[in-house]
């Protein structure tokens, strides 16, 4: 088994072990069950327009749950000393890294696969596109991948779980923000910006049922920068 | 063989290790002495790839920890001060893992943990949460994941820290057992721990070597002499005779300073005492004379203060 899987089969079965792991996805689960109640089944609406109200919650849930599942990968590590462990055995800080990543991301998807029985629900009185529900799940796991890479990233930085949570959640909302910030900036810069916005304009196609390969692209990139800005942080840490 | 050439380590501004050089023999077990500070767990994370010299070269097992780290960590096994354990799996579940991940072919796996769960006396414990272990196990089962994957070089930080008396002695065997099989460096700051169990010593101040060499060499050198205890019977005499027989017998010894008279080990008829100070190990020399002279040698000891010769080494350096 690569170093990778081994990580993350350990760090998967511990999340599991935890009352942390069952506790959020709980915690997330009954949010996005209200949400869909309050949101989706209150009011008169099409079938489609319930499925959008179910993934904008849902991604809501989505990116908080990975904050909390991804604060602990590295800092918990730390301050328990058994990061030394990884850092001492023949294994490199990449591997560290996708190992930790795959565990929380893997806690994520099972979250989200459990929400399936809404979309489920509207088949009662309605009917559902099996395109739109693919393309919002795709949207939700795209989303869950890049804010847990956020999560890692704050979790690489600090040696306190607090402080992890901190540092991910504020890059997050940065990130989430930018679409405001766009408003307020001139063209060509604010379509620029408005792009780099982690929910809005990236996050609604997918809603939709709209597949594009920009958003595809924007939340791999996305991934891909903060875990290796975790990598190159888990390596600066050795000269220190 | 680990070589250490010119070794440096800042933490900013603050020099911790350096310059620091020396070299480890294939199946010594070297003792890192210092007080707390010194610089004992930074030399040592430094060889065990945990931590990279700010300037220097080491090379563990002809591999370069800043060139090679993989390939070093491959074949160093390290114990921090404080043990890596993850206390939600079981003790058998976490050596599995540390050897997995210290690339134990799987088909080894099982037999290799079992074989050093066996070594560690952790067999009793193996399917126990290691959260709920005592410190004493935690120990063991600290150096118990540093040998699973049986590397050439063992590092051990402070294995004692906080162990009782009998976890001690059993401690102290479980790091002599691993002579031979690997070349150990193991750190403390108690001289009389390293000497039980070390090869060689190498006395840390202020992220440098003060001193090495044999812990005899070092009463030796440092108190420049030797005190030996000496009980002798001679035949016939009171007691205080055969002090004043024994001191006389003794003084003319080559290398012998001076003899003084002590309270007797033993009672018994024409029994005595004395502590001789010596320039160097005269005690062939001393059981000799009083051999010759037909005084029966019941004791013949050398008085060892480590913690004393420890001190002056220390102040004899910063003065």
């Amino acid at each position: 088994m690569s170093s990778v899987l081994l990580i993350a089969r350990r760090e998967f079965y511990a999340y599991l072990r935890s009352p942390l792991g069952s506790s959020i996805i709980a915690a997330a689960l009954v949010i996005d069950g209200l949400w869909f109640h309050l949101q989706g089944m209150s009011r008169p609406m099409l079938s489609a327009e319930v499925l959008q109200e179910f993934f904008n919650g849902a991604s809501g849930t989505t990116m908080g749950a990975a904050i909390v599942l991804s604060m602990r990968l590295l800092a918990e590590e730390r301050q328990t000393n058994t990061f030394t462990l990884l850092n001492t055995a023949p294994v490199r800080d990449v591997e560290i890294v996708l190992g930790k990543f795959l565990s929380a991301f893997s806690v994520i998807a099972l979250m989200t696969a459990l929400t399936i029985y809404m979309p489920l629900l509207i088949l009662v009185n309605g009917k559902v596109s099996w395109g739109q529900v693919g393309v919002g799940y795709l949207g939700l796991l795209l989303l869950g991948a890049a804010a847990t890479s956020i999560g890692l990233f704050g979790s690489a930085l600090a040696r306190s779980q607090v402080i992890a949570a901190v540092i991910g959640t504020a890059i997050l909302v940065v990130m989430l923000l930018l679409w405001l910030v766009a408003r307020a900036v001139e063209p060509p810069l604010n379509t620029f910006i408005a792009r780099l916005a982690l929910h809005h304009e990236n996050f609604r196609p997918f809603m939709q049922g709209i597949l594009e390969l920009r958003g595809v692209v924007y939340y791999v990139s996305i991934s891909y920068f903060f875990l290796l800005a975790a990598t190159k942080t888990l390596e600066a840490r050795r000269w220190r | 063989m680990i070589e250490i050439q010119d070794l440096y380590k800042y933490y900013g501004e603050r020099r911790v290790v350096g310059p620091l050089s020396a070299k480890i023999e294939k199946g010594e077990i070297i003792g890192l002495l210092g007080l707390n500070g010194a610089g004992k767990t930074t030399t040592l994370r430094v060889l065990a790839c945990d931590l990279l010299p700010t300037s220097g070269t080491v090379r563990v097992g002809g591999f370069d920890v800043v060139e090679q780290p993989h390939e070093v960590r491959g074949k160093v096994g390290y114990l921090p001060d404080r043990p890596p354990l993850y206390d939600d799996m079981t003790v058998h579940e976490y050596l599995g893992y540390a050897a997995r991940l210290r690339r134990v072919r799987p088909n080894d796996v099982e037999k290799r943990v079992s074989e050093v769960e066996g070594m560690t006396e952790l067999g009793d414990v193996r399917r126990q949460l290691v959260g709920t272990l005592s410190h004493g196990y935690r120990q063991r089962l600290g150096i118990a994941q540093a040998i699973v994957h049986r590397p050439d070089f063992v590092v051990l930080d402070e294995p004692i820290g906080g162990l009782d008396p009998i976890q001690i002695v059993e401690m102290r065997g479980l790091v002599r057992g691993l002579r031979g099989e690997h070349t150990v460096v193991v750190s403390s700051h108690i001289l009389h721990e390293i000497s039980e169990t070390c090869d060689r010593i190498f006395v840390i101040q202020n992220g440098e070597i003060l001193w090495s060499g044999r812990e005899a060499d070092l009463s030796t050198q440092v108190e420049k002499g030797m005190r030996i205890r000496v009980t002798g019977r001679v035949a016939g005499t009171a007691p205080e005779a055969a002090g004043e027989r024994l001191a006389a017998l003794l003084i003319a010894v080559p290398g012998v300073r001076a003899v003084e008279p002590r309270d007797a080990t033993e009672s018994g008829e024409g029994i005595a005492s004395v502590e001789v100070a010596a320039e160097s190990d005269v005690r062939d020399a001393l059981c000799r004379a009083l051999v010759t002279a037909d005084a029966a040698v019941l004791e013949v000891s050398r008085l060892r203060d480590l913690e004393t010769t420890f001190r002056a080494l220390l102040e004899g350096s910063t003065s």
